[in-house]
């Protein structure tokens, strides 16, 4: 995963709640498995009508917001499906951070998973960013680092963040590379627990004996 | 000892390791992979040249992007064979079992978890998939991850998380006539809101819990993440150990009753604290069905749409009149008499041999309205078996389904069964977002009995009348 400090740019107002995974991406557009391609699937319900034109009305499809590297939502953003190429969708779309007054919990892990940044704030501030950032296209700043953003006419939203996801995500830090590391710990573990719960290890391994040699 | 929840007792059992921050190295004792998020992870390990560290405990099967046509096979449908091959080449290189089309075994990964014996009350298990919680209604503890988590749990056998608020939602009262588990959670989720247990595992507690079987507390614990929660589960009790009993997976002789001296102990202490403490009462529920684009915009099946004039707050009132105009329907009109144009019986909500059974119950002797499309989608082959056994395919044959393979199917229209835009569904799986079965399709969130009755008269109606 790539190290994320900051965003400078123009934000889009999304005024919708519960933006669902499904909406994001549609989950045919996955079985090629080609995840840079998506962004031009990314919330096609929104952005292209039903003869396949662009949506006028659609934020991102409006002059001066196309493009635009913040998202700012609804409640519940990211809600539904597990599909971690909602967030690879977005970002192929040009997002890199999402503000909102909650996200659904697997598309937020996903985020720091991918390198999306989701920032949570009161739904008031979202709503107050949001109108800013609808009544003209405009550069706003989302810094990590400061855990704050900053809207273009200098009103200022401190945000919380966990700990251990903002360093992962300042530093680029790579989960699996860390957790390999504990090797010793995980293996102990699981030495202790055949031993506690042999239940969970046993019948698994003779079902697993039985088809082999079947 | 302070009073401990069965969410605390089974945290505490697996943490490998708490980092001091409020994180902690969960161990994970079980692994289901599937299709469309199985393939990618195992990729993005091999492409690091990391192992998959315990395929004894990891588990596979197609059930996403497989055709549901009598007769499929893996390369039946098109834009799916390359994943089937991939997870078929992908498991069998890393040693990791895998059920495959036609074998029983096979199905909705959801659904043969619990039917094997694969999950276990107490144990903790991942799979890149949402609807993960399901695994919940056996007392075990079960997060829907993304394919980065589900490659480190495949790499690691573990999962980092902070560990996730708890929420008790206690269901008193005897069930009305004709009003099932998939009602319960769907009123659930209209009077809480589909974000209402973000960041908690929600136990279900009470006795209208006590009393569902374990399939019913599977569609229960189903819906949990339709309400925004990381998990749902239920005390394991002698309810959980009569269905396991005997299972493939699921420990026998001494074993198994050494384990359930275990399983006993895992129930929340008296005087347990959670962070969210809701209720509900059993007897106001009717049979539900959803009129919107969320789970949680559902009702009484006999009840008024609602008006958005009537709305107050003016995000769920423009909410509402999208919802409405996407549905082609009108607030302040009945549900019941909106004409239908596909039934579909299937999901892991909704398609196990009670489900199936319930539904049978309604079409025994009637038949399917005329113009309307009606799947009957098995669960897995186990339960495809197990109703041809007992003789339900004909029953749905009769009336007019079609009896098709297992797989997720137009719950999530990944393996080409989609609804084309505009029709009517009456779905007894468990998202009716927009384009969910299909690009502009119209989906209506119900219980078996319900889309069976909906299937007979041709529009939704109150299952209670038949």
């Amino acid at each position: 995963m790539r190290a994320f400090t900051t965003v400078h740019g123009v934000a889009a107002w999304l005024d919708r709640s519960d933006v669902d995974t499904d909406l994001i991406i549609r989950i045919e557009r996955l079985t090629g498995g080609d995840l840079t391609g998506l962004g031009r699937y990314a919330l096609e319900a929104l952005r292209f009508r039903k003869d396949g034109g662009e949506e006028p009305d659609f934020v991102l499809n409006k002059p001066g917001y196309r493009g635009a590297p913040i998202l700012i939502a609804g409640p519940n953003f990211g809600c539904g499906s597990s599909r971690e190429p909602a967030v690879n969708a977005l970002m192929a779309l040009g997002v890199e951070a999402i503000i909102a007054p909650s996200f659904g919990d697997i598309f937020y892990a996903n985020c720091f998973q991918v390198g999306l940044l989701p920032v949570r704030l009161p739904e008031a501030e979202v709503r107050r960013l949001g109108a800013e950032a609808a009544a003209a296209p405009a550069d706003f700043t989302v810094d990590l680092e400061a855990q704050r953003v900053v809207a273009p006419s200098g009103a200022c939203f401190a945000f919380d963040i966990d700990g251990r996801r903002r360093t992962m995500m300042l530093e680029g830090l790579d989960e699996i590379g860390l957790t390999l590391k504990e090797a010793a710990a995980i293996a102990g573990w699981q030495a202790g627990d055949r031993i506690a719960r042999p239940w969970i290890w046993e019948p698994v391994a003779q079902d697993i004996e039985t088809r082999t040699r079947s | 000892m302070m009073p401990a929840t069965l969410i605390d007792k089974i945290w505490c059992q697996h943490a490998v390791r708490e980092f001091g921050d409020g994180w902690t190295l969960l161990a994970i004792d079980r692994q289901l992979i599937h299709d469309l998020s199985g393939p990618p992870a195992l990729k993005a390990l091999t492409a690091r040249g990391v192992p998959v560290h315990s395929p004894d405990l990891v588990f596979a099967t197609p059930d996403h992007v497989v055709s549901s046509e009598p007769g499929r096979t893996g390369e039946t449908m098109g834009p799916g064979a390359g994943l089937w091959r991939e997870l078929r080449q992908r498991t069998g290189a890393a040693g990791i079992r895998l059920f495959d089309v036609g074998e029983r075994g096979q199905g909705i990964v959801h659904v043969i978890g619990p039917e094997l014996g694969l999950v276990l009350p107490g144990a903790t298990l991942v799979c890149g998939d949402s609807h993960t919680c399901t695994n919940g209604a056996l007392g075990a503890l079960a997060f829907g991850v993304g394919t980065s988590e589900c490659a480190h749990a495949l790499g690691t056998a573990t999962l980092r998380m902070r560990k996730p608020r708890k929420m008790r939602l206690t269901i008193e009262g005897r069930l009305g006539r004709g009003v099932t588990a998939k009602d319960v959670i769907l009123h659930a989720i209209a009077v809480f809101g589909t974000s209402a247990a973000v960041q908690h595992v929600i136990e279900y507690a009470g006795s209208t819990v006590r009393a569902l079987d374990i399939e019913e507390r599977l569609t229960l614990c189903n819906l949990s993440v339709e309400m925004g929660a990381r998990s749902g589960i239920v005390a394991p009790d002698d309810k959980t150990f009569d269905y396991l009993a005997g299972r493939r997976n699921a420990p026998g002789g001494a074993l198994f009753e050494r384990a359930v001296d275990h399983w006993r102990r895992l129930a929340s202490d008296e005087g347990a604290v959670f962070d969210t403490d809701v209720a509900l009462d059993a007897r106001a529920i009717a049979p539900t069905l959803t009129w919107g684009t969320d789970p949680g915009q559902a009702m009484p099946v006999d009840g008024l749409i609602p008006d958005p004039r009537e709305i107050g707050d003016p995000a769920a009132r423009q909410r509402a009149e999208a919802a409405l105009a996407y549905m082609g329907l009108a607030g302040g009109q009945p549900l019941a008499g909106a004409a239908v144009d596909i039934v579909f019986i299937g999901s892991c909500a909704n398609a196990r041999l009670s489900d199936l059974r319930a539904a049978a119950a309604i079409l025994r002797g009637r038949r399917v309205a005329t113009g309307v499309t009606a799947w009957a989608v098995p669960g897995s082959e186990q339960v495809k078996r197990d109703a041809e056994a007992e003789g339900l395919d004909r029953v749905f044959r009769d009336a007019g389904f079609q009896w098709r393979e297992p797989g997720c199917s137009l719950c999530v229209a990944a393996n080409g069964d989609v609804a084309p835009p505009g029709a009517r569904v009456v779905s007894t799986s468990n998202r009716n977002f927009v384009g969910r079965q299909g690009p502009g399709a119209r989906t209506h969130l119900a219980s078996p009995a319900s889309a069976a009755a909906a299937a007979v008269a041709g529009r939704i109606v109150d299952v209670r009348s038949f």
